[in-house]
């Protein structure tokens, strides 16, 4: 397939292979944070890990957007879903999430208008088709998906649709970073940066992690030889000790990011004083909501909500596994309680997260090196 | 205290390996009806206890009958099609629903006899459209050489059902001596797919107009009970064969490794994709491995059957595009790995949760 199989050739992943072994310190371990789901996903479908020596071992990040959900906003999600006059509108991987009193495929299974959506203008669409019902539409997901969010609110808005209101839970990455790097429990060596974000955002507000933290930062593309030259590019910056924003991404990633997108985000949406995210509890100034201008269509605004903060079940330890202080499988409930088909967890649910990738993907990965994959 | 990474995998094996013996789900939602996980849950904890038999209990595409051990043993099978849409480039609910049972039957070894066909119709369906359903069954009748020996109607009220609903059901006969089963797997066993991967899953979800992608995509829905004569006649080799429908290769594969007590090494550079099905895939973040197939067989062949049995099926017009697609190992039993294009390896596991609602 082209623009895909230049990305995956297996004779150029053996010669990075090659020079990233050359790159390390016999012995001396380095922990590497892949920001961004969209990487951890890559990286257990496509076994990076197997190319990649002892010495590197990749922690996973908190940029899983169904992930850092917290339960409570499930709940409101929920609230609303369940209102007869409304038709609730999601992305896919948003109906399985486990709230309080089930899931969204639950909701919709005792009789809740519950409707998969790829983007939040097929939303608009079914508004425009049901001007009697009211579709709310569940806006999730970083800077990636935040722009069209916002250019769904603009299209609305100058068609003067009445009946289409946004449930807006979107996030900002540099804060959950910045509250990864101020974590005691953590010691990383480098970040692979987010790829899609920073086609939004850029690569400049990465600036602190090298200044202010001393640590390398390579913004990568999410197919494997570009997560491998992430890697590569990261250790190149450790030899010469140098800590630095990179780009690996720049066929898509520009430096000052798109304006374009920025702007459509900044008219239609402002920060959030503070937001809950699972794991990481609040966070100033890490979220976006609806701008006054636009309250018209803030589903916040519109229904009354439980908004009540709940607490993650006792034995889910999703907020470790996000701030990457633990590995999946050292979660207790992994793969017991907590498995892709009854999740306790967020990070069981979504293909980005890091429970999931591991146990649909990477479960062998222990035992990989005694019983060597097919030649 | 850290758990143990090893004893968790270990763990995971275990658990994976015990019957559902409860289920957990106050509500039936879409996800029962997928064909991965939570299908299997419903079925072994609801189903299996109040019906359960020595015919139902081995849980495959067709029960092998003995009619008090006087001729030929029979197979019987049964399916319901609730696609959507109902016509679809490739084929349509009717076609399908003869299709889908005949390769049922066919997967068990047997020669389809005849069918039977039940109809659930809406109010206010198109008589137009549901001639066209039933001239559709008709041609796929006889071309899989099969009769509608039995048929039924209903009709509910308006918003009751979607159009139409198609039950069949079907018998064959076993007049060979082949025991097609998975407990005949053994390591060093090859795997071969008859063509490409994802066709039907794809064609639907495209067809569904949801995605507006510009696609050429044709289900590959078809009878495949003369393909499964032509490879049983080449070879006496062949241990078993499935159908990957829902849930595609990775779960049949998945069942096959859990029931055999085998590891099974896929490849994924040798497994036949469309470039169209692996691009809408890669779009839509979907493994063409998940994705259904209605015109397909697995088989599970002995080494030295292998080369024998691929030609056999590349004999066959449903069969030009079979490969070898892997190969089964005594280790790690009960998983299937794959060793990605890219030269890494990961594990193929059943589907959990539902990316295509009713493709079938």
């Amino acid at each position: 397939m082209r623009f895909v199989d230049e990305y995956r050739d297996p004779d150029l992943a053996r010669k990075l292979s090659e020079e990233i072994a050359g790159l390390v310190e016999p012995g001396r371990k380095l922990k590497l944070m892949e920001v961004c789901g969209g990487h951890t996903h890559a990286i257990y479908k496509h076994g990076v890990e197997d190319l990649l020596p002892d010495e590197i071992e990749l922690v996973h990040g908190p940029g899983c957007p169904v992930c850092v959900i917290p339960m409570g906003r499930q709940d409101d999600a929920i609230a609303i879903a369940e209102r007869p006059e409304v038709v609730f509108t999601t992305f896919g991987d948003m109906l399985r999430v486990p709230a309080s009193n089930g899931s969204l495929l639950d909701a919709k299974a005792r009789g809740s208008d519950v409707r998969m959506v790829y983007s939040p203008l097929d939303a608009l669409k079914l508004a425009r088709e049901n001007p009697d019902r009211e579709v709310v539409f569940f806006a999730i997901g970083f800077e990636t998906t935040t722009p069209s969010t916002a250019l769904t609110l603009q299209r609305a808005q100058a068609e003067g649709i009445r009946n289409f209101f946004v449930f807006c839970n979107h996030v900002t990455i540099i804060p959950a970073i910045r509250a990864i790097l101020d974590s005691p429990d953590l010691r990383l060596d480098g970040f692979i940066g987010p790829g899609h974000v920073s086609t939004v955002i850029g690569i400049r507000p990465y600036r602190f992690i090298a200044r202010d933290h001393g640590r390398p930062v390579v913004v990568s593309g999410f197919e494997p030889l570009d997560v491998l030259q992430g890697v590569y590019m990261i250790l190149r910056q450790l030899r010469d000790s140098r800590s630095e924003v990179e780009n690996q991404y720049s066929r898509v990633v520009r430096d000052e990011g798109n304006a374009l997108a920025l702007r459509a985000i900044a008219a239609t949406m402002e920060l959030r004083t503070t937001f809950e995210w699972r794991g990481l509890g609040f966070i100033s100034q890490s979220a976006l909501k609806l701008r006054p201008e636009l309250s018209e269509f803030d589903a916040e605004l519109r229904y009354e909500l439980p908004g009540v903060r709940v607490a993650d079940p006792k034995a889910c330890q999703c907020g470790e596994v996000l701030k990457g202080v633990i590995k999946p499988w050292e979660c207790k409930v992994f793969g017991t309680a907590c498995t892709p088909d009854h999740p306790i967890g967020t990070c069981m649910v979504s293909s980005e997260g890091a429970c999931a990738a591991y146990y649909n993907y990477g479960r062998y990965a222990g035992r990989r090196r005694r019983h060597p994959a097919p030649a | 205290m850290a758990r143990d990474e090893q004893e968790v995998l270990d763990a995971i094996e275990r658990r994976r390996r015990r019957p559902v013996r409860r289920l957990l789900d106050a509500h039936v939602t879409l996800a029962h009806g997928a064909g991965g996980k939570s299908s299997h849950a419903l079925i072994e904890a609801l189903f299996l206890p109040e019906l359960g038999n020595p015919l139902l209990d081995p849980l495959a595409d067709s029960a092998l009958l003995e009619a008090n051990g006087v001729g030929p043993r029979l197979a019987f099978s049964t399916d319901s099609y609730v696609v959507k849409p109902l016509f679809f480039p490739g084929g349509d609910i009717g076609e399908l629903a003869v299709n889908g049972t005949v390769n049922d039957l066919a997967m068990s070894g047997a020669r389809p006899l005849c069918l039977s066909a039940g109809f659930i119709v809406e109010e206010g369906f198109a008589t137009d459209e549901l001639r066209r359903i039933a001239a559709s069954m008709g041609r796929a009748a006889r071309e899989a050489g099969v009769a509608v020996a039995a048929a039924d109607t209903k009709v509910v009220e308006r918003g009751k059902a979607d159009g139409v609903y198609v039950n069949t059901a079907g018998v064959g006969v076993l007049e060979r001596t082949v025991e097609l089963s998975a407990s005949a797997i053994r390591p060093g066993d090859r795997v071969l797919v008859s063509g490409t991967l994802g066709d039907h899953g794809m064609a639907i979800m495209i067809a569904r107009g949801e995605l507006e992608l510009e696609v050429e995509l044709q289900s590959d829905t078809a009878p495949l009970a003369s393909l499964v004569a032509a490879l049983l006649d080449a070879t006496g080799g062949v241990r078993v064969l499935r159908d990957p429908t829902r849930g595609g290769l990775a779960t049949v594969m998945a069942e096959l490794a859990l029931s055999a007590e085998v590891g099974i090494a896929l490849d994924e550079r040798a497994l036949p994709v469309r470039a169209e099905v692996n691009g809408a895939c890669e779009i839509l973040g979907i493994d063409p491995l998940y994705v259904a197939n209605e015109g397909k067989l697995v088989a599970v062949v002995a080494p030295e059957a292998a080369d024998v049995a691929l030609a056999a099926l590349r004999g066959h017009p449903l069969g030009a595009d079979a490969a070898l697609v892997g190969e089964v190992r005594g280790e790690p039993p009960g998983l299937v790995l794959l060793e990605t294009a890219f030269g890494g390896s990961r594990v193929v596991d059943m589907l959990a949760g539902d990316p295509l609602p009713r493709i079938c």
